[in-house]
């Protein structure tokens, strides 16, 4: 990367230009039916304090019992960004008072994580690869629900979140920019779904980030750095980091100093505001729960995770570039999500790959996007992509025919063989036929046959044009301008 | 039958059997006596019309033949325990009226076996006190010299009180740092507090977390094992409980002790250590070398420091665990003008002195700053102590000692907190390392009071254990009962 790259990360401010330094902490929910210490269900949307055991509402007497699936979703997570499964962890209590909070504290885990440090790797805004490094993961249980404005003077508790289980992947501060902050969350939410271990859902709070912004000269000693709580979706993370950066830059060139402080987001105005200073910061007495052992793994537990590992999001890419010739922009994009893959791999069976992603990229996700279709809802089946491009590869049909029927298999979900024949649409490839409409746009353009003749050759484009309107496009461009080459001589 | 109350379990069992009485009568013979002992103050809720009903499907049962392993048994239950349907406040004002849905692994064990609940018995709130007096509703008298108002012991001060005073035939207790033993000893009853992660903790108030832990106090030895066969169970609930198999402690009773080694700590001594106590551990020596054990004196040096580390690890444990009494939930809630002023009002008014006093101590011990010289420091030392205790098992098999350093003392008398502390001095250890104890009466002093001997063991021996308190039993004969018995 050369200095000018890096340079368009800087905030210029008046005196100097000033890096921003991000590091996130990711909790994402882990995907389990049941929660992390109880056997209470984990079903969003479900009535308030419908999903509540015993444990959860913190009855005398009731004690965790953890739940493998949760240890298992971890592992997979830490082994999906290369990091270490520590075969020793610990969980522990972290101890305030509130009122969603029915023991009185969160179990967590403090010195001893499940998952040690690993990497991930993002595309920065110049499109290169750059490692970001992964602190650890640990586990924890979420907190509830207060709802503040259902009385005039009652808050109400909602506990069916509370003892979901929640992985805190805290990033090393490696982080320079929104943009980067930005792509290193989704690149988090791919890698989470793809191997099914969080469904990555940000509007149900399912994925929801804490960021922590310094801003320093480049290059020198890192900054005070404010905290920014809960934010639940990639725009706003972008727009807070921005916000909170330029915030703390001028600050510093009208000679303050950063407080050390936990902020929050106001979407609606796009600033954050202070919550808490660090003098108001909890104690939170973390010590090692004794109502749950140490949680300790085996080598062979560990491995057997390992082996079922499905392929991840960069392997995928790697083997989309190699086997279907697409390019690392293409292969990125298809790599964004589980579906996608399936999608294009489905029909981009025996096609040209590169044709598909084409059509796959630009012309459907433009219809989806246009008519306001999710994915999942999309009305072109994979096998009918693949018909599609075959039709144009064997030149049934042209590429502008290719184009309205597309528009027709998008509004129908009908097969484009079928399409094609009731319509009548295939391309003529026949000499003669061809012949026959080339003559007749001779016939009834002959001035401009004459310019053309005397040197204009400009107007080639025009015959071809018309050829292709007279034969209602189904003409094979590429016999329409030999046989038009062979007869305007 | 002239009088039911003095039976143990084991020949009440086989009374039931051979129908010289019925279930029915022995349950309600009891209910007399805990009317005639209520100014003992030992039951906290009692469940007549429940136990009466279940005495009717006990008397069923032995009538066709299908009698459980404690078919009929009327037992009290320390308010610790959550029981279903019936009132549970682990004598705190913060749980008054607190009536659980669900009943604790251990008690329901017993239920499953045919025993039968008379009531909740009163003990120190949250089991935090040496004497009974920290109750809500008011202390327990012991029935030796009820007159002279003595203390029951504590925190099982109402179960060792009424088993003493023939109130129930047995008991459940719990014990972390000495509730099953120091009472059992106080009262003339038998006490065991079996390892760590022996019962389920599940469904019993959490004092300390990684000390507490469920025992019987019946009236002999033989009862102790009936009761902890039953009481005992892994359970997949309880993330600390041991799933080890559970002997049948009755069947295997009565082992000869010839050959085995008793490790007699000599620094199971202080200053204030009455004359009586020690002649009661002398007479416990020469009943063991009477029967072939061989005794040996051994050093335990880390035993001074088991009480400061107790007195970190349990507060600071119980100032977590009990966070949850918050007034938002259950249990009692005063209101106040924010969430912060109610907790504060009734978190000040549902709790007592001393409850407050640990809380205090366990916040501190556990803040910032101050957690590496307290509770990590005594987290190390009481790893130290598990060590030692684990070192001087590959020497001897059990160890005796003293359980309590003086016989009870008169409720009221001691103001000097750290000199009520200084009663777990002989019981807190075995907390600490998890390993199992006895204590069971020899003789009484010379104010006609209980003194109590306890026997030490590897983990999971509580078979051994029982087979030496057996033998110790038979020899000592400690036959008295108490002056405020019921009769």
């Amino acid at each position: 990367m050369t200095n000018a790259d890096q340079n368009s990360n800087y905030i210029s401010g008046k005196t100097s230009d000033w890096e921003i330094v991000i590091g996130l902490e990711i909790h994402a929910q882990v995907l389990s039916s049941s929660k992390l210490f109880s056997g209470a269900s984990t079903e969003f949307g479900k009535d308030p304090n419908h999903n509540v055991s015993l444990v959860d509402a913190a009855m005398p007497g009731m004690l965790p019992v953890i739940n493998q699936t949760c240890i298992k979703q971890a592992i997979k997570s830490g082994i999906a960004l290369n990091a270490e499964i520590n075969k020793y962890s610990v969980f522990d209590r972290k101890n305030y008072f509130y009122a969603d909070l029915p023991q009185g504290y969160q179990i967590s885990q403090y010195k001893y994580p499940i998952v040690g440090e690993g990497s991930l790797k993002i595309t920065d805004v110049n499109g290169e690869d750059k490692i970001i490094g992964i602190e650890r993961i640990h586990l924890e249980q979420d907190a509830g629900k207060s709802l503040h404005d259902q009385h005039p003077s009652k808050s109400f508790i909602d506990l069916n979140r509370t003892g979901v289980a929640l992985m805190e992947i805290v990033s090393k501060p490696d982080l320079r920019s929104p943009e980067e902050a930005a792509s290193y969350v989704k690149k988090i939410r791919t890698v989470l779904r793809y191997i099914e271990t969080c469904d990555g859902n940000m509007e149900q709070g399912s994925l929801r980030a804490d960021c922590n912004v310094s801003v320093r000269k480049p290059n020198g000693d890192l900054g005070t750095r404010c905290e920014i709580k809960n934010l639940n979706s990639i725009k706003f993370i972008s727009q807070a980091i921005q916000y909170e950066a330029e915030r703390q830059v001028e600050i510093l060139e009208n000679g303050g100093v950063i407080d050390q402080e936990t902020r929050l987001f106001d979407t609606s105005t796009g600033e954050t505001r202070s919550m808490r200073s660090k003098e108001d910061a909890h104690d939170y007495r973390y010590f090692p729960d004794p109502d749950l052992l140490p949680l300790e793994l085996s080598d062979s537990q560990i491995s057997k995770i390992r082996s079922e590992m499905p392929e991840l999001p960069d392997q995928l890419v790697e083997r989309l570039i190699s086997e279907y010739g697409i390019t690392k922009y293409d292969a990125n994009v298809i790599a964004e999500e589980k579906e996608y893959v399936q999608y294009y791999e489905n029909s981009a069976k025996n096609r040209d790959g590169k044709l598909v992603v084409n059509w796959m990229t630009s012309e459907l996700f433009g219809l989806l996007k246009k008519n306001n279709i999710q994915f999942n809802q999309n009305p072109i089946s994979p096998n009918y992509l693949n018909e599609l491009v075959e039709l144009i590869e064997n030149k049934t049909i042209s590429g502008k025919i290719a184009k309205d029927l597309f528009e027709i298999m998008f509004a129908t979900s009908k097969s484009p063989k079928m399409i094609v024949k009731e319509k009548g649409l295939e391309q003529v490839t026949d000499d003669s036929a061809i012949e026959v409409f080339v003559d007749q746009v001779i016939n009834e353009n002959k001035e401009k046959v004459k310019e053309y003749l005397s040197g204009k050759d400009k107007l080639f484009g025009f015959f071809v044009g018309q050829v292709m309107k007279v034969s209602q496009g189904k003409a094979n461009p590429g016999l329409v301008n030999k046989i038009l080459k062979s007869k305007l001589k | 039958m002239s009088n039911l109350l003095q039976f143990s379990i084991s020949e009440t069992l086989s009374l039931l059997e051979k129908k010289e009485f019925s279930t029915q009568e022995l349950v309600e013979t009891y209910i007399n006596a805990i009317e005639k002992t209520k100014d003992l103050n030992m039951y906290l809720t009692t469940c007549f019309d429940q136990a009466l009903e279940k005495a009717k499907i006990s008397d069923q049962n032995y009538l066709n033949g299908n009698q459980r392993f404690l078919e009929g048994i009327p037992l009290g239950v320390k308010d610790m325990f959550c029981t279903k349907g019936i009132e549970t406040t682990a004598s705190s004002k913060i749980l008054k009226k607190f009536i659980p849905t669900y009943e604790s692994t251990v008690t329901q064990n017993l239920w499953k076996e045919g025993a039968i609940n008379l009531g909740k018995l009163s003990c120190d709130e949250f089991a935090m006190g040496s004497s009974n007096e920290t109750a809500a509703k008011g202390e327990v008298i012991n029935p030796w010299n009820f007159e002279e108002k003595r203390t029951p012991g504590g925190s099982s001060g109402g179960s060792a009180a009424a088993v003493a005073a023939k109130a129930a035939l047995a008991a459940t207790g719990t014990d972390t740092g000495g509730s099953i033993r120091q009472p059992a000893a106080f009262c003339g009853v038998v006490g065991l507090k079996p390892t760590y992660g022996r019962c389920s903790r599940w469904g019993i108030v959490a004092f300390a977390s990684s000390l507490d832990q469920a025992g019987p106090i019946t009236r002999n030895v033989s009862d102790a094992a009936l009761m902890l066969q039953v009481m005992s169970s892994y359970d997949p609930k309880d993330s600390t409980s041991s799933n080890k198999d559970v002997p049948n402690f009755y069947n295997d009773l009565g082992k000869s002790i010839k050959g085995i080694k008793i490790g007699i700590p000599e620094e199971y001594n202080s200053d204030g250590i009455s004359s009586d106590i020690l002649n009661a551990k002398d007479m416990t020596i020469n009943f063991l070398k009477e029967n072939g054990a061989e005794i040996i004196p051994v050093k335990l040096p880390l035993t001074k420091y088991s009480l400061p580390v107790y007195y970190i690890v349990a507060p600071a444990e119980a100032s977590s665990n009990l966070a949850r009494y918050d007034g938002v939930r259950y249990g009692a809630r005063i209101d106040g003008n924010s969430l912060d002023e109610m907790y504060e009002n009734t978190r000040n008014l549902g709790f007592g002195d001393e409850v407050k006093r640990r809380i205090m101590i366990g916040t501190y011990v556990l803040s910032s700053g101050y957690y590496d010289a307290y509770y990590l420091k005594a987290q190390k030392v009481r790893r130290l102590i598990k060590n030692e205790f684990t070192e001087i098992f590959k020497q001897v098999d059990y160890l005796v000692t003293p359980t309590t350093p003086t016989t009870a003392f008169k409720l009221g008398s001691t103001q000097d907190l750290l000199t009520m502390y200084l009663n777990d001095v002989f019981t807190v250890p075995a907390s600490l390392a998890g390993i199992p104890g006895i204590s069971l009466p020899i003789k009484l002093d010379k104010n006609k009071l209980p003194v109590g001997i306890q026997i030490l063991g590897k983990d999971f021996d509580e078979q051994g254990l029982l087979n030496v308190a057996k033998v110790i039993e038979s020899c000592a004969s400690f036959k008295d009962t108490p002056n405020g018995a019921a009769s």
